[in-house]
């Protein structure tokens, strides 16, 4: 308790953005937009990543992560469906862009609308039988469906199986913006892009019918269908939405790491990716972006103690996840369902 | 407006737990359901407002069979719930709870005050705290927004179930005034209830279930008289 009076970074960030008028609230967001695009450049600070490079680091699995962490958050932050194999749609977009980049002759960003297609076509199928579950039931069927896709990938010949498809094309050059194996530059700064217009998609949504139907359904389904709010219908919204972006983040994986195999798609990322939804503040999306952002650093941070990596990544979520068990920046605590129940005044 | 109830049978599972109800709420009339824990008074209700599927028999809407008809499109029709528990959104304001009581009738600002004005005008206490989340409401206050948001989509006939539960005696007896203040502004309502007193001294005519099964209709006001009733759900008659 004494721990969130002192260190309300929410607050403190949301009382500086309301205070401010539209034309200081722009200037905040170019500002701040600016600065993560210098990102890259930080790479002799004490940011540096030993032995993994640094500008790679910051594109996978730092950028990937918040994009996914952002498409996951839509299902579980805001419609409050437990994912346990969001990875699927993740696959479904790299192996969208593996097979059509070496198949055919299109490029990445040709390639980009397919591999959000397959993978909304997929929460769709799967979200039709399955959302009528709730809870618990609904983690183990994602989780079956996370594993399935990987299976398939594993075992299907025109996948190439466990060897993976090499040989992946980059993305074409945007003007004098060159994409390179040893510069990732570009690559962060176009999932920064992507990033962006999630961030800017979810809030439009959040402030309108869709975002008030998920809260509803997030809070009581029951009592949200009785208000006439279709609930089937906004749970398989918020899957595709989520699937889309995963989708999305899929696709440009593959376009960067040039190579995929099924391997790289297990229930470690699904739940993983789970964790910086959790660790940065469970449905708030600056919380979610600073989770993904620590998640995806700090293991590549702190490499040069080998093996004992893990073990302190693992350590730092326990300690934070005890002293902030809603997140770092957890979202508005009204928002949170706390029932008192009193007898009645 | 008729509600009508044909021969209703519904499962959980295998289990059956409502065998065979038939029930009728005619235009303008309070209808209560009575009956001791398990008799399937919820159940009913839940499948009148379409959160339980029916295995068999039929619900008539004017005439029109629903059952079949998703919840969330019955609320178009005129039928709204406030359900067991208050079922509030515990995270939501007053205010926008209530917003969402009109969610199917997209956005419509002058209507949408009319009917708030309406409903503070039944609920001042809700006035008083329409900034406040609903989870931090006292019980009776909380089924206060219940029944006020259920009002938001204007329904033709208004399902409530159990709206004393666990509130103190002089709430009870505030909340059940206003029902019938609701209904004299035309709304019927199909009231389920465990506290059999104030709802038969409320309601026009009542249905008693047991286990799955009506096994008496009457006039409310004869079933209060009518001594097996008030042996089994009145008490001897200390309250009277």
């Amino acid at each position: 308790m004494k721990i969130r009076s002192f260190f309300n970074l929410r607050d403190f960030g949301a009382g500086i953005w309301e205070r401010s008028n539209r034309l200081q609230r722009v200037g905040i967001a170019l500002i701040s937009i600016f600065l993560v695009g210098l990102l890259p450049f930080a790479g002799a600070s004490f940011l540096a990543t030993p032995i993994a490079s640094y500008d790679a680091v910051l594109v996978y699995p730092v950028g990937i992560f918040v994009l996914m962490a952002l498409g996951l958050n839509i299902v579980v932050g805001k419609s409050g469906m437990l994912d346990l194999g969001y990875v699927a749609f993740f696959a479904i977009g790299a192996y969208t862009m593996a097979l059509m980049g070496t198949l055919t002759s299109l490029n990445t960003w040709e390639i980009m609308p397919f591999g959000i297609a397959f993978a909304m076509l997929a929460g769709v199928l799967l979200g039709l039988p399955t959302l009528r579950l709730r809870g618990d039931y609904l983690a183990i069927v994602t989780l079956g469906f996370g594993e399935i896709v990987r299976l398939i990938a594993l075992n299907s010949t025109w996948t190439k199986g466990p060897n993976g498809i090499a040989n992946i094309p980059m993305p074409p050059d945007i003007g004098p913006l060159k994409f390179k194996l040893d510069d990732q530059k570009v690559f962060f700064w176009v999932v920064v892009v992507m990033i962006l217009l999630t961030i800017w998609m979810i809030r439009r949504l959040s402030i309108r019918r869709p975002g008030r139907a998920w809260e509803a359904i997030r809070q009581d389904e029951d009592a949200a269908e009785l208000m006439g709010v279709p609930t089937l219908k906004y749970k398989i919204w918020s899957f595709t939405l989520g699937a889309a972006i995963g989708g999305a983040a899929g696709v440009l994986y593959a376009s960067k790491n040039l190579f995929i195999a099924p391997e790289m798609f297990t229930l470690n990322v699904s739940i993983l990716i789970l964790s910086c939804v959790v660790f940065g503040g469970i449905g708030n999306i600056w919380g979610v972006v600073v989770g993904a952002t620590i998640l995806g650093y700090l293991p590549d941070r702190i490499r040069f103690i080998s093996d004992a990596r893990l073990l302190v990544f693992g350590l730092v979520l326990v300690v934070v996840m005890n002293f902030r068990p809603d997140g770092l920046l957890p979202r508005k605590k009204r928002e949170k369902a706390i029932v008192k129940r009193e007898v009645s005044a | 407006m008729r509600l009508e109830i044909k021969d209703l049978h519904v499962h959980y599972g295998k289990i059956e737990a409502i065998k065979g109800i038939s029930v009728v709420v005619n235009q303008g009339e309070i209808v209560t359901l009575i009956g001791a824990n398990g008799a399937g008074k919820t159940t009913t209700l839940k499948t009148v407002s379409g959160l339980r599927k029916v295995s068999s028999g039929a619900i008539l809407f004017d005439g029109q069979d629903i059952s079949k008809v998703p919840a969330h499109e019955r609320v178009d029709l005129g039928i709204s719930q406030a359900p067991e528990g208050r079922g509030i959104f515990p995270g939501m304001t007053v205010l926008e709870n209530l917003e969402m009581g009109k969610f199917h009738r997209k956005n419509r600002r002058h209507e949408m005050n009319e009917d708030l004005d309406k409903i503070y005008a039944l609920f001042p206490r809700l006035k008083e705290r329409t900034s406040q989340a609903g989870g931090t409401l006292s019980g009776g206050e909380q089924q206060m927004l219940a029944i006020g948001r259920a009002l938001m989509a204007r329904p033709k006939v208004l399902l409530l179930d159990e709206p004393s539960m666990g509130l103190a005696p002089q709430m009870i007896a505030n909340i059940f005034r206003i029902i019938t203040e609701i209904n004299k502004t035309g709304v019927t309502i199909l009231l389920v209830e465990q506290n059999a007193q104030q709802a038969l001294q409320r309601a026009h005519r009542a249905y008693i279930l047991e286990t799955g099964n009506v096994v008496k209709e009457a006039a409310a006001a004869d079933l209060l008289n009518d001594p097996a009733v008030r042996e089994a759900y009145l008490g001897t008659g200390a309250h009277s």
